[in-house]
């Protein structure tokens, strides 16, 4: 077996913006179930919301090469 | 029995795929400036003029399909990506989102294009590049809209809020701005096709390698390369989904900076 624990500790630390992309797009998809006209306004605010979770994951990745 | 199941034929162990398979040698001799990256992107970017100056070239009241799927493509960035999340001043911006989504895409597509099959956006400098063009526009276009000193007084002192808080909400809103979104940017587009590649790097050598082993492992293979193929698929999806978001990303980022309150 070859291999690092850095990618280990990745993955542990990807399951928090994993869930919390899940429960932002969640948010959005009931937000415009019930009210379909709110869409174009849900959308830019769950897509940063989205990217601002992810971006967590991301400086996961990083360290886990890097360090 | 147990010869069924080995691991190997020849008990010489599976290399798994690395980070080096992506460090490709010069195609034409010592030139670095030759390697197959870099070959993908000037493939690109010639795919992607010749398509678009064919397909408006003759351009008619009943468009051909050419025309057509020019333009659906077009109205795609300008309708759903500049004018619903931009606003009103979104046409200034639409020939950048185009020019980014297209481009982009296509060397998202490169990856499971056969013989081509490897994205370029895989070698982390080229979303950096493209990271920089957006992070330079955005600040650009808010220090235009509402001059140097109001754009960052928005975005350290956020109105509306206590002022205590500033302590806390100050440098995370800097480090927003200026390092965080550049660099997930780009490294959420490297990311996304680093890992594709790499899974169906996985897949698909996994299943050759399975191919050489023993009767029981042969029988195995053709379920990694069954596999290597739906992955193709949802890799497909994945390239297109990441063109998309960072555009979309893009254009929030310039609505930003072009509205007035944050």
């Amino acid at each position: 077996m070859e291999g690092t624990l850095n990618l280990v500790g990745y993955g542990l630390s990807a399951i928090g913006p994993a869930i919390a992309t899940g429960m932002i797009f969640a948010a959005y998809i009931s937000g415009v179930a019930r009210q379909p006209e709110a869409r174009s306004v849900l959308q830019p605010i769950a897509f940063l919301g989205f990217a601002l979770a992810e971006a967590l994951a991301l400086f996961g990745l990083v360290l886990a090469f890097v360090l | 029995m147990g010869s069924l199941f080995r691991l190997s034929g020849e008990g010489e162990g599976f290399v798994p795929p690395s980070s080096n398979d992506f460090e490709l040698p010069p195609v034409f001799g010592d030139n670095a400036f030759t390697t197959k990256p870099i070959i993908l992107v000037f493939l690109s970017v010639i795919l992607v003029s010749v398509f678009f100056v064919l397909s408006a070239r003759k351009a008619a009241v009943v468009p051909s399909k050419l025309q057509f799927a020019g333009e659906s493509i077009y109205s795609f960035v300008r309708n759903d990506l500049g004018r619903d999340i931009i606003g009103h001043e979104f046409m200034r911006f639409v020939p950048y989102l185009f020019t980014l989504f297209t481009f982009v895409l296509t060397n998202n597509i490169f990856g499971i294009v056969p013989f081509l099959q490897f994205p370029t956006m895989s070698r982390v400098s080229f979303p950096y590049v493209l990271a920089v063009f957006t992070f330079v526009v955005f600040h650009y276009v808010g220090i235009r809209k509402q001059g140097i000193i109001k754009y960052l007084k928005d975005i350290m002192f956020m109105p509306g809020v206590p002022k205590p808080v500033y302590i806390l909400l100050t440098p995370i809103e800097l480090a927003t701005f200026f390092l965080v979104r550049p660099l997930t940017l780009s490294l959420r587009l490297f990311a996304n096709m680093f890992a594709g590649h790499l899974l169906l790097l996985v897949f698909i050598l996994g299943g050759e390698h399975l191919f050489q082993g023993v009767l029981g492992l042969k029988l195995i293979s053709p379920f990694a390369f069954a596999f290597g193929i739906g992955l193709t698929f949802f890799e497909f999806m994945v390239q297109c989904l990441q063109a998309y978001i960072f555009t979309l990303l893009t254009a929030l980022y310039i609505a930003g900076a072009l509205a007035d309150e944050h």
